[in-house]
């Protein structure tokens, strides 16, 4: 058992098999506070697995998460929500047949029991939140219009909003800018460097050039496993990299 | 006021189609109709009650449960239990070889009555199991499942069980439950006879209203952010849960909300019709309630109401004319409604009533959206600073 740290999420020894085969495997790593973090890897490197184990989709075979020195794998999913971790899925989920503000009001952090969102009312602050993420989000234009016909970029956004809306301490974002524009892929990562500010963020990512706008340090996964871990540079120039991922 | 016309009404498009509706119901239909006739959509009215438990539970909640018959013969049968009693008095029974306990028992060489037949002698034990007994029963079967992830067809598929369980073990237990038969020959309410007219008159009223009662407090529970929740939970199971709400208590709730509701409607049946038997619990009553809610618009509290009445005014109509094709019609229905209209005749109404002159009057919302009256709100805001 490790002692208590200063780092903000300490994953120590994860493992996970399914039948056998070790999606993750002695896998030992640590965020920091107000770190980004972008972990890239080929496919089946296990990057959405450890999203999974973290936020409690997926349960550990062995090894511990610790959360701000709290151990997260025997928490309920919604327990560890509530703990201040947030989670993009890699294909937007929203709900299609709200509105982009009740979208992003349906996520505001209280009236979170049965009971609590029978009787939840909105307020000034709620209404305030909804409207600055809004802006954030490029979404102000469109807080009425039904999520559903959005384009698939402004989904994304929406689903970091919603995410923003609870105000989580560690943010975890499963390719991001898969299927978007140049354009989009720009404005993206400057939402990204704005929303790190004060909190720690995890970024799944295929897409090298975006990576290259954002990261500072990257953890290169394969086959369940650390095989780089570094600053931009330094994984780019890793022969063990190039070899399994890059020069592809 | 305004929280109440807001979240009990519905705003302006939900309060015209009450009010609509409750003209119609409470002034309209028993100035027109003879008491036969009346009773008859009194007897509707009380499926009504489980067609607006599928709204909740189906058309928001997503869960299609097959069995709200269960929920709506446990109230029936609750209320048919308390009723039997009192028309089993000694004096009424005592040509029986045990006089004072209801005639089917003594049918079935029962001597005593039995242990869970006994508290159902006070009028308040019976209102209060017609309350918690459905709630209990869905919170166990809710639990249980909703708790371990299971859901859709699934969920589907063990309701139906559930009401052919219910049905078997009611037709099986003739001499503590009625059998086939059901409980029958029901008279007095704590001495208030229920079969004569002004009863009949005074019953029908009663049921409406709670109708329009339910129908307000399901409003207040769809227009609150748990609305809101359920329909995300329909679309984004996942996202829900990954936003920190424990989404099986939400479908555990709004399951056992909905047995409430569907019992409520079992107990009225029993009052104005005089009788409850296994043939509303089982299966097809259970479908043919998902049917009401269907046609009528899975989406709609007031539109299910429409539907219920049509389909069951079809019914009586059809069913004496051409028994056996019925049941084909019925089905075709349900086929069609789903593949054509699946927001039933409230769909169509929201698609075509704009089109209409008059009626355009009643659709136009003076709602502002959320998101116009917030940027409204807190530009009004701002300048006040």
């Amino acid at each position: 058992m490790s002692a208590s740290t200063d780092f903000l999420l300490a994953i120590e020894d994860l493992t996970v098999s399914f039948d056998g085969f070790k999606a993750v495997e002695d896998l030992s790593m640590y965020i920091d506070k107000n770190e980004l973090r972008v972990i890239i890897g080929p496919n089946g490197a296990g990057k959405t697995t450890l999203l999974d184990l973290i936020c409690g989709k997926t349960k550990s075979s062995s090894g511990s998460i610790k959360f701000k020195n709290s151990e997260l794998t025997k928490l309920a999913e919604h327990e560890i929500v509530r703990t201040g971790v947030g989670r993009k899925f890699q294909t937007p989920s929203i709900y299609e047949n709200l509105t982009v503000y009740e979208n992003l009001e349906v996520s505001y952090p209280e009236g979170r029991s049965v009971f609590g969102s029978l009787f939840f009312q909105s307020d000034d602050k709620v209404r305030d939140t909804v409207l600055q993420i809004a802006e954030d989000i490029q979404l102000l234009d469109a807080l009425d219009t039904e999520a559903a016909v959005l384009s698939h970029g402004q989904k994304q956004w929406l689903e970091i909003g919603m995410l923003l809306m609870q105000d989580p301490e560690l943010l975890m974002l499963d390719e991001p800018v898969a299927g978007m524009s140049a354009k989009e892929r720009d404005e993206t990562a400057e939402l990204l460097n704005r929303i790190c500010q004060n909190r720690s963020v995890i970024v799944i990512e295929h897409d090298m050039e975006f990576v290259k706008k954002i990261a500072r340090k990257v953890t290169v996964l394969h086959q369940g496993k650390i095989l780089a871990e570094g600053d931009m540079d330094k994984v780019q120039n890793d022969e063990k990299v190039i070899e399994v991922y890059l020069g592809h | 006021m305004s929280f109440f016309y807001e979240r009990f009404l519905g705003g302006k498009n939900g309060a015209y189609g009450f009010i609509i509706l409750a003209v119609l119901i409470l002034i309209v239909l028993p100035l027109t109709l003879d008491l036969f006739r009346l009773n008859l959509i009194g007897k509707y009215l009380t499926y009504a009650f489980a067609a607006v438990s599928l709204v909740l539970l189906w058309g928001y909640g997503g869960i299609l449960s097959l069995g709200q018959g269960v929920f709506f013969g446990l109230g029936g049968y609750a209320m048919a239990m308390f009723l039997k009693l009192e028309a089993s008095d000694p004096e009424n029974t005592a040509i029986q070889s045990t006089p004072g306990i209801p005639d089917f028992m003594d049918w079935n060489q029962l001597t005593e009555l039995p242990w869970f037949w006994v508290p159902f002698e006070h009028l308040w034990v019976a209102i209060l199991a017609i309350l918690v007994v459905p709630a209990v029963f869905a919170f166990i079967i809710g639990y249980s499942m909703f708790k371990r992830r299971v859901g859709g067809v699934y969920f589907a598929i063990i309701t139906q069980v559930i009401a052919v369980i219910l049905t078997v073990l009611i037709v099986g237990q003739q001499g503590y439950t009625g059998g086939i038969n059901g409980i029958t020959d029901l008279r007095t309410l704590n001495g208030w006879d229920i079969r004569v007219d002004s009863a009949k008159y005074i019953l029908y009223f009663v049921n409406a209203i709670l109708l329009l009662s339910v129908i307000c407090i399901s409003r207040f529970v769809l227009t609150s952010k748990f609305g809101r929740l359920l329909l995300a939970m329909k679309d984004k199971e996942d996202r829900v849960r990954f936003s920190g709400y424990d989404v099986s208590n939400f479908k555990i709730f709004i399951f056992c909300l909905s047995a409430v509701i569907a019992a409520i409607g079992g107990a009225m049946f029993t009052l104005q019709v005089g009788f409850m038997s296994p043939s509303f619990v089982g299966i097809v009553p259970s479908i043919e309630m998902v049917i009401f809610a269907a046609v009528g618009g899975r989406m709609s509290l007031i539109g299910v109401v429409y539907g219920t009445l049509i389909v069951n005014l079809g019914k009586t109509t059809f069913s004496e004319t051409f028994p056996e094709v019925w049941l084909f019609l019925m089905g075709g229905l349900f086929i069609a409604v789903v593949m054509f209209f699946p927001n039933g005749l409230a769909g169509i109404y929201e698609k075509y009533a704009s089109k209409i002159g008059f009626l355009k009057r009643f659709q136009d919302s003076g709602n502002k959206p959320a998101g116009a009256a917030a940027l409204e709100e807190k530009a009004k805001s701002q300048g006040a600073e």
